[in-house]
């Protein structure tokens, strides 16, 4: 053990002893207005953090390769100005590993929960500790109501917003649009005709493709169709009662809207071929790809479906694939969004974890992850994000779209609900949906399995 | 299950072989019996083969090729690439070499602890007379059930809390060893009664202690049963993902070789020419090992035909 | 930590392990007599019982306690999570569904691998022919389900498939099947995967067991004209009774914890759930620990028939 002792606090007076370097190139480097060096950073914003030297702030995420990188980037800034060194871990296994930790004792100082089901579970256990003062003002300066309610539990601020996604989404491919004519539908009832008409001149079952496959989380993927749809059909009102069971699951709204769902999903003329099953066992990721060889035409999927595109090909308003926003059923509703983020749970008071997760609030931090995403593929719901410094043409939409005072923003439902129904009967359900039950079972399955508090 | 074992039983006399058939025909029989056994073996063996050659070929072939058409399609037009792997070993936040090292630092203490404080344990049940030696045993091999997880929060805690070993190779060690032990202690058992009890007596009547008998006699004609043990309780941490997950949590610097496997396909989930790559570079180890330890064990295990 | 450091650590470990067992054991052998054997005793079992009281009979026991309590553990209710399990018809579903894994994989998995052990017995190329059965022993569970995704993957009609089952189906003329999908035969194709993997280590052990029959017993049967099946009838089967009963049990356990299939491959989905996955779904996703527990305490109770047996093996060896 003592190896390990010596071996780490000799690594952290390295780490201190660069960072210090570091800090006494950017001072002096003042004249020198070049960006291309990382050194260059102005440090004046990261005064009010405080002198951190030698101190470490352990990181536990759901982001992996090869996002992860970006991610460790945009911390860089801060460790260079404050001498603090911050230790990331990415996990797939997050969601499940993160509860077993807080409870064994070992919980990391920040955890970055995409979830605020997950963050009610935690804060339960008690072990979460309160937003500090600085985080907060930070939350009301540059983050909606809404988004600052994602993060409170029981009337307490506990985590503020880190990153978004924007769930709303068809992707299609703008050139073949182009070749045969078709329109991008600005209404519900236009997506219905382009639907038939895609349906007519391509043969049955080329209009849509889904996927709804993800391993263990099989299903999440039609639970954000039902979703959509009921933003759209029942507004968000409505929504945000459903998400906090104050009306039954199987309500007649969530029905209305579920047969909507399914009046594209499983209509065999519309989806994958005609064979409505193979929803159930294609995954997520290569549900949409058809769209590139014209065998499909649309896919409902998030923003950071982007990613799963194939090297070289092209995203954008005229490229190959590009996305247009799914259309409003009722306009009286506005124009709504769903979408999902991520909340930095901190489970340490100590003032460098404070320092930290309020470095991760503040709108310096969005602008340096943003410049460290030169690839793309992230958003934040951050107002003082820049959209120029986003180089991707779909994360510019999407943070317009999150930006647009019109927008009505909600949150994923399934990530809000209980975990026994969010990650569990919501998905099961869903599946069984698509493989066959019919709707009235299908919510009432999924209502029945409610916890009773 | 006791329907599910062979209703012959050693008490059963072997009926009486007949004698009146003609030795030319008997031995046709066995001659056409052992061709049909070879092919028997063969279909066997390339059954076994196809799933593992379609994995390794996919290895080596390039990201859209794997989605678009068949492994097997490759014999018809043949296009490989090293990219997956050159990826694969290279990617990531570390390389793949700093976890090949944990990899091999976690196994060999995880794989002698359990084996040697199991054989000591499992000879004590076989040949020392103590109170509530059957029931303890039994214990013992009763514990195989407890799933791990719900082990992790309370172990967790007393690494954490008590121990301060979170985060280091010792929990790992420690948690593998308690993993092991049931199977281990009731997989030896069983090798251990088979040892002649005339060598126990033996060795008794010479005056030996339980200690010097453990250390040399047992021990030597154990060698197969230890290697064979040795074989699958490498391959168990080997191929551990929860247990480093778990205990070695928050120190990325431990991490095994599965655990950056199994964040190799990242984000995308479907990264099927990643992980195919990287299925076989960890399954270099165990294989090599297997090989190599066969030989140990199907020439020592002769060592227990003393019985007769 | 750099890697010699690494190392060091490790032997280091081994060091000290060795050390310290070797100075209580001989400090047990200096004991004589009647209480010496209890020392010593106690000296041979004593670290590997507090280790195992320790790391999962305690936790067994905290398990246990919580099966009777609510979803964060907060409320006792009594039996509420077990009439749950018995009651519900998806529940019932997943113990039907474990039932069938532990009778289909040992079963499978012990015949197949000693037939094949049997086979190749001194064969020309007999390690190798092993190494091959052996080889998906040693992929993990993630690679084993990558492997058979090749395998089972199904596309619609229209397109080329890249699952091998589906390519055979489709060149003899038949419409491609959803293997993961159409319950119940869907469990049997998971269950396939687990044969698979277990085989292996069916087939090392039974191996090592009929190499270690005592070469004048074969050759007295030989001797006597018993030939074939006879041979095995009469006199391997007998001999390794003893290691058949170990690949029964040992794998039967395996298969009542195994998860990771299920997990991988569907999710639990498609009513292919088994209740270890089941287990690992409600403590770890749905935050509802009593009924994790309970069902916990349900594989444990599956268990019972197996150490039953095995208890009544170690009587009748004892009166030997």
């Amino acid at each position: 053990m003592a190896l390990r002792v010596t071996r780490s606090s000799k690594a952290l007076a390295i780490t201190a002893a660069a960072g210090l370097a570091l800090m006494l190139t950017a001072c002096g480097s003042n004249d020198d207005d070049s960006s291309s060096s990382a050194s260059s950073t102005d440090c004046a914003a990261y005064k009010t953090y405080g002198d951190l030297k030698g101190k470490t702030v352990s990181v536990y995420t759901s982001i992996v390769a090869p996002e992860d990188q970006q991610q460790i980037d945009s911390y860089k800034p801060f460790e260079e100005c404050t001498g603090a060194t911050i230790k990331y871990e990415g996990s797939k296994e997050f969601e499940a590993q993160l509860p077993v930790r807080v409870k064994g004792g070992n919980a990391p100082d920040i955890a970055i929960v995409p979830q605020p089901g997950l963050l009610k579970t935690l804060v339960a256990t008690g072990k979460v500790k309160k937003a500090p003062d600085a985080t907060a003002a930070n939350a009301d300066k540059w983050f909606g109501p809404d988004w600052k309610g994602y993060g409170t539990v029981d009337g307490t601020f506990y985590a503020a917003p880190l990153g978004a996604n924007v769930k709303s989404y068809v992707w299609y491919s703008p050139s073949a649009f182009k070749d045969k004519g078709y329109e991008v539908p600005q209404t519900f009832a236009d997506l219905m005709t382009l639907t038939q008409k895609i349906t007519d001149d391509n043969g049955k079952g080329s209009a849509w493709c889904a996927g709804i496959g993800s391993g263990d989380a099989t299903g999440w993927p039609a639970t954000d169709w039902l979703e959509d749809m009921l933003l759209r059909t029942g507004g968000v009102d409505v929504y945000d009662q459903w998400v906090n069971h104050e009306i039954p699951f199987n309500d007649p709204k969530v029905a209305d809207a579920l047969a909507k769902v399914g009046g594209i999903l499983k209509n065999p003329n519309f989806v994958n071929g005609g064979d409505v099953k193979s929803i159930a066992t294609t995954t997520f990721q290569d549900a949409g790809q058809p769209i590139l060889d014209g065998s499909c035409w649309m896919h409902r999927q998030a923003s950071f479906y982007a990613a799963n595109w194939p090297e070289g090909t092209k995203v954008g308003p005229d490229g190959d694939v590009w996305a247009f926003y799914f259309p409003a059923v009722d306009p009286a509703q506005g124009k709504p969004v769903l979408g999902g983020g991520e909340f930095i749970t901190a489970f340490a008071d100590r003032p460098e974890v404070q320092a930290f997760q309020t470095y991760l609030s503040s709108d310096t931090w969005a602008n340096n992850k943003a410049k460290a995403t030169p690839a793309g593929g992230w958003v934040s719901a951050n107002k003082g994000l820049d959209v120029n410094n986003l180089v991707s043409p779909l994360d510019k939409l999407s943070a317009q779209i999150l930006q647009d005072p019109k927008a009505k923003f909600r949150f994923d439902g399934s990530d809000q609900m209980p975990g026994a129904v969010g990650a569990g009967t919501f998905w099961k359900g869903m599946t069984d949906w698509i493989t066959g039950k019919s709707d009235a079972d299908t919510l009432n399955y999924i209502e029945n399995s409610w916890p009773k508090s | 299950m006791s329907t599910l074992t062979p209703a012959v039983t050693p008490e059963d006399t072997p009926a009486p072989p007949t004698k009146n058939r003609p030795s030319a025909l008997a031995n046709a029989k066995s001659m056409l019996s052992s061709r049909v056994a070879t092919v028997i073996a063969i279909v066997i063996a390339v059954l076994w083969t196809i799933p593992t050659a379609g994995l390794l070929i996919t290895s080596f072939r390039k990201p859209l090729d794997i989605n678009r058409s068949g492994w097997w399609t490759v014999l018809q037009n043949p296009s490989f690439t090293l990219d997956n792997y050159r990826l694969a070993l290279g990617s990531g936040t570390s390389s793949l070499a700093d976890e090949f090292v944990n990899s091999i630092v976690i196994t060999i203490p995880a794989v002698l602890l359990p084996i040697l404080l199991a054989t000591l344990a499992a000879y004590a049940f076989a040949w020392m007379d103590f109170k509530g030696r059957n029931l303890l045993f039994v214990a013992v091999f009763t514990m195989q059930i407890v799933p791990i997880q719900v082990t992790m929060i309370p172990l967790l805690s007393l690494y954490v809390n008590t121990l301060h070993l979170n985060g280091t190779f010792w929990s790992v060690w420690l948690s593998h060893t308690i993993f092991a032990l049931p199977l281990a202690v009731f997989l030896m058992h069983n090798f251990i009664k088979e040892i002649p009890a005339e060598l126990v007596e033996a060795a008794r009547v010479d005056g030996a202690g339980h200690v010097r008998i453990f250390f040399r006699v047992m021990l030597p004609l154990l060698t197969p049963a230890l290697a064979a043990f040795g074989i699958f309780q490498f391959l168990w941490v080997w191929n551990d993902l929860l247990v480093s997950l778990v205990f070695l949590g928050g120190s990325p610097e431990f991490r095994p070789i599965t655990v950056a496997i199994s964040e190799l396909a990242g984000t995308r989930g479907s990264a099927w020419f990643l992980l195919s790559a990287g299925a076989f570079i960890a399954m270099v180890v165990p294989v090599v090992v297997f090989l190599s330890l066969q030989r140990y064990f199907v020439r020592g295990l002769l060592a227990g035909g003393l019985k007769g | 930590m750099s890697a010699a450091e690494k190392f060091g650590q490790m032997f280091f470990a081994i060091g000290l392990f060795a050390v310290v067992f070797i100075g209580i054991l001989l400090l047990a052998s200096l004991a004589k007599g009647r209480k010496g054997e209890r020392v010593q005793s106690l000296a041979f079992v004593g670290p590997a019982l507090l280790l195992l009281a320790v790391g999962l009979l305690y936790p067994a026991i905290r398990t246990v306690g919580q099966s009777f309590k609510n979803g964060d553990g907060t409320k006792f209710i009594g039996l509420d999570n077990y009439t749950n399990i018995f009651t519900s018809p998806e529940q019932l579903l997943v113990i039907r569904n474990t039932a069938v894994w532990v009778l289909l994989v040992p079963i499978f998995a012990t015949a197949i691998g000693l037939i094949y052990a049997l086979l190749v017995d001194k064969a020309r190329g007999e390690s190798f022919a092993k190494a091959l059965i052996f080889l998906p022993m040693a992929i993990s569970m993630v690679g084993a389900s990558i492997i058979w995704k090749f395998m089972y993957d199904y596309r619609p009609k229209t397109r080329p498939q890249i699952g091998l089952l589906n390519a055979i189906l489709v060149k003899l003329g038949f419409d491609p099947q959803n293997f993961i999908l159409n319950a119940p035969a869907n469990t049997v194709f998971l269950i396939v995967i687990m044969i698979w993997i277990q085989c292996g280590f069916a087939m090392v052990i039974l191996s090592a067991a009929i190499k270690a029959i005592p070469e004048d017993i074969i050759e007295a049967a030989r001797l006597d004209g018993v030939r074939g099946m006879q041979m095995f009838r009469f006199i391997t089967l007998p001999s390794i009774r003893g290691a058949v009963v170990v690949v029964l049990t040992t794998i039967g356990i395996a298969v009542l914890k195994v998860f990771d299939i299920v997990r991988t491959m569907t999710g639990g989905q498609f009513d292919t759930s088994v209740v270890a996955n089941e287990f690992y779904n409600q403590t770890f996703r749905y935050d509802n620990t009593g009924l994790g527990a309970a069902l916990a305490v349900v594989l444990f109770v599956l268990v019972i028939p197996f150490i039953v047996y095995n208890a009544r093996q170690l009587r009748r060896s004892e009166g030997r």
